[in-house]
């Protein structure tokens, strides 16, 4: 065989054991592309060596798009001339990663042709990424994945791809319609996907309820996160079959309630509404007897990003409670005076967690005119040096005096 | 006439890839239940139910893999299927009969099905040295051999609580890593080394200054040409500089490594989402199975697993043990590193005389 795989002793062992092999999946690709086989030759001589072989990308797109292709060169083009090039596509994902075979087949058979085979379900923001091709198909790729509907997502300094759990279409403690949320935003802003003109990046992320499966309060500039502000729904019946069968509620659910407001006297399990948190810890222990209220929305906070350039930051909250409902105009004139803000004084690569914390929250808010309010702190400042801003003249009170006259 | 370029049409609506009775009951789910590992069943107000089969996956797949699920969709599942945030593979079935049959075919292909409840889900991570320049370590790599060592909690629930476990190839964190219960964190360990012969033909030497953190970096004329120099006292291997200038690299096979970092949660549950933090400062690049970084995992999920009330995640359970007891049991010695000392580090050091012995 004169195409046969290069000799990968040390990732063959990759190939043992119970999980899932990549290795396995390379070379299922390669037996079909020579690109997987010089893949593998590299990556078996990183593994030797200890060290990457990609290169910085250059610029590289499809036309009228200034993202979403991320450019990769090794540095040993003549060893592994077939990955010279390695370019990935970002493509959005279908809101919730929902497919149909048909779709994913799709995608399958214009990724078999143009690029690698190889693919990442999903990268890390929540695209769909199909990883390694060279220059001149970027451009036949995007066609042919416009025949079947699918657009390119975000990179670089622009709206990444915004992404949501998969709320009502399968979660019972969804707070409000993430996917179709999720879509809207992602159709709003288009332009500022596919054209970066930010500082940096910028994410969305929709999750349904506190439980945040989508780690939108770690990994998202703007966090929509689903709540509740009225009573948490009980079924007495099926708080008594929990109990019947066997659970401890005093210590497994009320024993962990954050908000310290729940009590159970073997008959009766009682919330005082007021004093919840809304941590989901009582729902999830017990689905079939509890449920978030009927009054629901979502949580809006702002600023979370790994630790590049100035350390990690948690997403704070911005407006504890809003209704969540199509076309989300409040949200959306808020995001614009955000942007307008940031695009004007934030530094380059400085995302708007970080911009916050420089110009300070408390001007941040005066400029976007949102009011400030306890719920956006843990608590007070501690520190006295504070920077007030207005104080009286001696003349002011010279003309109050002289009023009189 | 060619058609116009079409441009900006967003991705496909949803509605499209949604199954029937998931159109049918949206919104009016009532509760789920599990009913063994890695399958659940949800629960509507019309009395429906809709089987979710849950399968790990290695994130990075051939498109014959991914036609493979695509004919296990059809053959049980109407032809829907969807992904999870930690790159699982889902099968949303309607008739329980097909829930058996669907798993052993997932196992001929070498699925494992699990990862809800209290269990390992799939580790979140990203590319390393399959497609990244900046990876001080490899991803897919570390994570396999992992997800072996792990397998058991992955396709069982025997764990107190939910494990989350993420890995990142370098600080970028491309992946919720900084929020995990474990993390795997790649590291540089020496700082870069500046290519003067290039630099001032790649990068603009003001951005390259002003990229670093703590100021480490001067312009200086090295050879007569224009280039810059690092205070290595002051560098602390974030790679921002080379991010910005290919001309600063920091990977090197002697010094990389990854580091393991515990404790952080994102959800809400119980305790406010808080960061991981630092356990172990580093381990070897030791491919192809990276045996310290699997075994100390491994110890770190025994000792939880074993020592953790039920429902307490990592983070939740050494805050209830206290640090210095977390070092004791782990036998993790407690070293500089350790120590915050970047900006507001002081809120980390312990303020009160609230200590065990
Ligand atoms: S975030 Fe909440 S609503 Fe969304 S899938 Fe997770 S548990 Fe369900
Ligand atoms: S949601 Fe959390 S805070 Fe509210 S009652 Fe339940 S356990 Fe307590
Ligand atoms: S974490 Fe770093 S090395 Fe890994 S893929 Fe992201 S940027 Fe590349
Ligand atoms: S690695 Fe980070 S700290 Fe070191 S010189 Fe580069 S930017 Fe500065």
């Amino acid at each position: 065989m004169a195409d046969a795989l290069p000799k990968t002793p040390m990732l063959d062992e990759l190939e043992k054991g119970g999980w899932p092999s990549f290795v396995t999946e390379i070379k299922l690709a390669a037996e079909k592309n020579p690109m997987g086989k010089d893949l593998l030759g590299l990556l078996e001589r990183s593994y030797k060596e200890k060290i990457g072989h990609w290169k910085h990308g250059g610029i590289v797109g499809v036309m009228g798009y200034g993202g979403g292709v991320i450019g990769r060169y090794n540095d040993l083009p003549e060893e592994y001339p077939n990955i010279s090039h390695f370019h990935t596509m970002r493509i959005n994902q279908p809101a919730g990663w929902f497919y149909t075979s048909e779709a994913l087949r799709g995608i399958c058979d214009i990724w078999e042709k143009r690029g690698s085979g190889l693919t990442n379900m999903h990268g890390s923001t929540g695209d769909i990424i199909l990883l390694g091709t060279s220059t001149d198909q970027l451009e036949p790729t995007f066609q042919d994945l416009a025949k079947i509907d699918f657009d390119i997502g975000g990179s670089g300094s622009d709206v990444r791809t915004p992404s949501c759990c998969c709320g009502m279409a399968r979660c019972e403690w969804a707070c409000y319609d993430t996917m179709a949320a999720c879509y809207d935003f992602t159709m709003t802003y288009q332009d500022e996907l596919h054209r970066p003109a930010f500082p940096y990046k910028f994410k969305f992320k929709f999750s349904g309820c506190p439980n945040d499966c989508v780690a939108s309060i770690a990994r998202s500039d703007m966090s929509i996160i689903g709540t509740w502000r009225d009573e948490i729904q009980i079924d007495k019946d099926a708080v008594k079959e929990y109990a019947d069968s066997g659970m401890d509620i005093d210590s497994d659910v009320v024993g962990n309630c954050p908000g310290k407001c729940m009590a159970w006297d073997g008959k009766e399990l009682k919330i005082n509404d007021k004093f919840c948190v809304h941590c989901m810890h009582c729902i999830n222990a017990m689905p079939k007897a509890l449920r978030p209220g009927k009054d629901r929305g979502a949580t809006i906070l702002i600023g979370s990003k790994a630790p590049i350039v100035e350390g990690a930051l948690l997403s704070s909250v911005l407006i504890p409670f809003i209704k969540m409902e199509p076309p989300y105009q409040e949200i959306k004139d808020l995001v614009d005076k955000m942007w307008d803000l940031w695009c004007e004084e934030g530094k380059n690569r400085e995302r708007i967690g970080e911009f916050i914390q420089r110009i300070g929250l408390g001007n941040f808010l005066d400029e976007i005119e949102v009011d400030p309010i306890p719920e956006m702190v843990a608590h007070p400042r501690e520190n006295p040096y504070v920077f007030y801003e207005d104080y009286y003249e001696d003349e002011d009170e010279d003309d109050e005096e002289g009023d009189d006259e | 006439m060619a058609d116009e370029r079409r441009t900006d049409y967003g991705p496909p609506h949803y509605e499209k890839f949604l199954p029937p009775i998931i159109k049918e009951n949206y919104g009016k789910w009532k509760y789920h239940e599990l009913l063994k590992p890695g399958v659940m069943v949800h629960v509507s107000e019309s009395g429906a139910k809709l089987f979710t089969v849950r399968a790990g996956s290695p994130r990075l797949m051939s498109v014959d893999k991914i036609r493979m699920y695509a004919d296990l969709a059809d053959k049980y599942c109407g032809g829907y299927l969807r992904f999870t945030s930690r790159h699982n593979v889902e099968f949303l079935l309607t008739e329980q009969s097909n829930i058996d049959p669907l798993i052993d075919d997932l196992k001929k292909i070498g699925h494992p099905v699990g990862g809800i409840a209290n269990s390992i889900s799939a580790i979140v991570h990203t590319q390393g040295w399959i497609h990244c320049h900046s990876a001080a370590t490899d991803a897919s790599g570390v994570v396999k051999a992992v997800m072996d060592d792990l397998y058991e909690y992955f396709t069982e629930t025997k764990l107190p609580g939910k494990l989350r476990i993420a890995l990142a190839c370098c600080l970028n964190m491309c992946g919720a890593v900084h929020c995990s219960d474990i993390a795997i964190l790649g590291i540089h360990r020496r700082p870069p080394k500046v290519d003067h012969e290039n630099l001032y033909k790649m990068c603009e030497i003001p951005n390259v200054s002003a990229s670093c953190p703590t100021a480490a970096i001067r312009p200086a004329t090295v050879d007569g040409k224009a280039s810059v120099e690092v205070d290595e006292d002051r560098c602390m291997f974030c790679a921002n500089c080379f991010t910005v200038c290919p001309a600063m690299p920091l990977a090197d096979p002697l010094n990389d490594g990854v580091s393991i970092w515990v404790g952080g949660k994102v959800s809400n549950a119980r305790h406010e989402p808080m960061f991981s933090k630092l356990a172990i400062p580093f381990l070897p690049n030791n491919p192809p199975r990276w045996p310290e970084v699997t075994s100390a995992i491994r110890k770190l999920v025994e000792l939880w697993a074993s020592n953790a009330r039920k429902y307490e995640r990592m983070g939740e359970w050494i805050e209830r043990i206290g640090w210095p007891k977390f070092f004791q049991m782990s036998g993790i010695e407690f070293q500089k590193e350790h120590i915050d000392d970047f900006k507001h580090a002081g809120l980390t050091f312990k303020r009160s005389t609230h200590l065990t012995f």
